[in-house]
């Protein structure tokens, strides 16, 4: 192989290397601060970030390059923009949260930003070697962030966890890739794509890999009955990881899960297609059910999450356009409603679990009138209710199962949807209905940081939920190309 | 000839095996762990790959290993307290990794390989390291550079977990 | 003559006992090492498949593996010093501090 076949294009990983660049910035800069002063450096990684977004936004070659590892297409920048996206939320929000939990350390901001390269790395892959590379990047941050509160219990209980079954789903996600490597003798998702037309259908090794990838890539998205870890996960971690957790390792597991099945596995879809079926139908229904009987508002929104990752499995499934870019429309939109009542979680949580129950939410509009409204707009985006983002997205998602004849999933759906409604809508009862248990306790101030991402979150999802054309758009071009793969 | 190897590499790999995880103390299951993945570099020998067989040595068998004897002797976890060892529930989660094994197996046994062969017969894996090598270098770059993340970024988040910090958030 | 199949079956008998390890063991160093167990499970599934394909993927994806399954243990380890710290016995089925 010579220099040329290989097509070493600086310009296509552009993104991913100005990230890990910032990262190690943020790394060398922790060193000359002390530890009163360890925001400076989320400022730093936001400035940074928000210089990569429209860098990342633009940075598209219509040729894999790396020896055909990096596909650096319109889908991998769309994704690179939700975790850019992901990324600035988080970090605002952790500033002030990690003064209030007193664990200021700066390495924090560094992991975070590489667990942004391994997202990134994750959906520009084009050979399975470089999708679990970068997975493994952003798994192994994310189980040290998970565990940064070192000396809160659950913190690192809800650690151990996800480590244990983050690096048994690993296991199975490589033992599946060996057998797909098995059938097509390359982990090129191009090459395994071209051998599995030919009617390779009952291929046993096509099948068991299929099968255990799908698992492995459940375990990551947090679906019924592989979601055990989340939402202990979701309730140890500091809330600011929580919220980059839920967003952006879900959208990260979503791009692979969309590039390998609609690319490489789509001649052999009837394989495949009942068993994400099933599991798209059971995780709506068990994490909407499930997500009733909380009582702590994180806990809360991690079943909320995981009947998320089922609705928008269903648009794995349509194989066309229209499924494929609703999921990618979805998480865009997720991205800015899950974040936005993520940061008002991390405002009210306190050291020492205060703030964390459902009824500590009571009597909130009295109180803080504008952040009650703002926490409520993102519910409402949850669970779906139009003007909001959360609404169209799950408009198009059900729109498309219904135009593929998945009308009993459709139906599920729109169940599970209302389903979900309940335990929303009681968190914005106990807001504006409910009068305070204790006046005395006094309520922490929203500062600079809060309000700006709760602005921007409530913008994007307006906006996102008024005028999704041009980001409908977006992402029907950026996966395109994916239906037409065999043809190059 | 080789069958008769590669049967003993995979008994003793097996019966290893069996003991790490069904031995009471951590200490033994780890030398038993250590036995196993040294088969585990045979097996890569037999399977013409005597880099991998070096690398398994290496990494696994003399880094991780002595990371996880560390861990033991340090934290003394040689001998469980407990009588109990097992899960209470071990019992139902031993047939379903049974029952679990069984489908593998059989589809795994159906299969076969239809791709076409590559370009790395027996006679070019003769120079098994240097073709590696020369992989890692070109086609492989890019995972390879990425891994460099990777370590750094559990060398730090290790660091940054064990460390103690001092009150006041400190270092 | 040593086939395929001979190395399948030896990677899946590796496997199940360490997902049997991960399931049923409540010591959670014996937990990391099933994990290890696991993971080399596959490697010899992609070394075999290496070999009887004539490709070199896989032989290079096994040290992709055992570098990144490295780097996997050390974050383990050092979860599991956390744990110790906090309860002086490292027992899965003891964390129970969540419910729900």
């Amino acid at each position: 192989m010579t220099l040329n076949d290989l097509n070493i294009n600086l310009a296509s990983v552009l993104p991913q290397l100005l990230v890990t660049g910032l990262g190690l910035l943020v790394l060398v800069l922790d060193l000359f601060l002390d530890k009163k002063s360890k925001a400076a450096l989320g400022y730093v990684s936001i400035a940074g970030l928000l210089v990569i977004l429209p860098i990342a936004f633009v940075t598209v070659s219509p040729e894999a390059s790396f020896g055909k590892m990096v596909m650096a297409d319109p889908f991998s920048a769309f994704f690179n923009v939700v975790f850019i996206i992901a990324a600035l939320f988080s970090v605002l929000i952790s500033m002030d949260y990690l003064k209030k939990v007193n664990v200021q350390r700066g390495e924090y901001y560094c992991i975070m930003l590489f667990a942004t390269v391994g997202m990134m790395i994750m959906a520009s892959a084009a050979d399975l070697i470089n999708l679990y590379v970068g997975l493994e990047l952003m798994a192994l941050s994310f189980y040290v962030l998970v565990a940064y509160r070192v000396d809160e219990r659950r913190s690192v209980e809800g650690a151990l966890k996800y480590f244990v079954l983050g690096a048994l789903s690993s296991g199975v996600l490589l033992y599946g890739i060996s057998y797909v490597y098995g059938f097509s003798g390359s982990t090129n998702l191009a090459q395994i794509a071209r051998y599995a037309v030919n009617g390779a259908g009952g291929n046993p090794f096509l099948s068991l890999g299929i099968a255990l990838i799908a698992i492995g890539f459940c375990f990551k998205i947090a679906a019924f009955p592989f979601h055990m870890w989340a939402p202990d996960a979701y309730e140890g971690a500091p809330t600011p990881v929580t919220a980059f957790l839920s967003v952006g390792s879900k959208a990260a597991a979503f791009a692979a899960f969309l590039r390998v099945f609609i690319t490489a596995f789509s001649g052999v879809r009837p394989q495949w297609s009942g068993l994400i079926w099933t599991l798209s139908a059971a995780t709506m229904v068990f994490g909407s059910v499930v997500a009733i009987s909380q009582k702590n508002i994180v806990r809360m929104l991690a079943y909320s999450s995981i009947a998320h990752a089922g609705i928008i499995m269903i648009g794995l499934l349509t194989y066309d356009t229209a499924g494929a870019s609703s999921v990618m429309y979805y998480l865009l939109v997720y991205a800015f409603m899950n974040m936005g009542a993520f940061t008002v979680v991390a405002l009210f949580i306190r050291d020492g679990g205060a703030g964390e129950s459902i009824s500590d939410y009571k009597g909130l509009a009295a109180r803080r009138p504008g952040i009650a409204f703002l926490m409520s707009l993102f519910l409402l985006a949850l669970a779906g209710i139009p003007p909001t983002g959360g609404f169209t997205a799950k408009f198009f998602i059900l729109a498309s199962a219904i135009d593929a004849h998945y009308y009993w999933l459709a139906v599920i759906g729109v169940l599970a949807t209302a389903i979900s409604l309940f335990f929303y809508l009681k968190v914005i009862f106990y807001m504006y209905m409910k009068e305070p248990d204790d006046y005395q306790q006094p309520l922490p101030e929203a500062d600079f940081t809060y309000n700006v991402a709760l602005l921007a979150a409530a913008a994007g999802t307006l906006i996102l939920g008024i005028y999704p054309a041009p980001f409908v758009d977006m992402a029907m071009e950026a996966i395109k190309p994916f239906f037409n793969f065999l043809a190059f | 000839m080789e069958q008769l190897f590669f049967y003993i590499f995979a008994a003793i790999a097996v019966i290893s095996a069996i003991c790490v995880i069904s031995l009471r103390n951590a200490v033994h299951s780890a030398v038993f762990l250590i036995v196993c993945l040294l088969q585990v570099a045979a097996v890569y020998i037999l399977l013409r790959a005597p880099f991998l067989a070096a690398v398994q040595v290496f990494i696994y068998v003399g880094a991780v290993m002595v990371f996880f004897l560390f861990a033991v002797m340090v934290l003394d976890l040689g001998t469980e307290k407990l009588k109990q060892h097992i899960h209470s529930q071990g019992g139902p989660a031993v047939v379903i990794v049974a029952a679990m094994s069984a489908v593998l197996g059989y589809y795994a046994l159906k299969g076969s390989i239809t791709a076409p062969l590559g370009e790395y017969n027996e006679a070019a894996l003769a120079r098994n390291t240097e073709v590696i090598g020369r992989s890692l270098f070109t086609q492989y770059i890019f995972p390879f550079e990425v891994v460099s993340v990777v370590l750094l970024a559990a060398l730090i988040g290790a660091v940054v977990l064990v460390s103690r910090m001092k009150a006041g958030g400190g270092r | 003559m040593l086939t395929l199949n001979h190395f399948l079956i030896l990677s899946l008998a590796l496997f199940s006992v360490g997902v049997a390890g991960v399931l049923i063991r409540r010591n959670i160093i014996i937990v990391l090492m099933s994990l290890e167990l696991i993971f080399n499970s596959v490697n010899i599934s992609l070394a075999a498949f290496s070999y009887y394909l004539q490709s070199l993927n896989g032989t290079v994806f096994v040290i992709f593996n055992i570098t990144v399954s490295a780097a996997e243990v050390a974050i383990g380890i050092a979860i599991l010093v956390l744990v110790y710290r906090q309860r002086r016995n490292v027992y899965v089925d003891e964390l129970n501090g969540m419910k729900g």
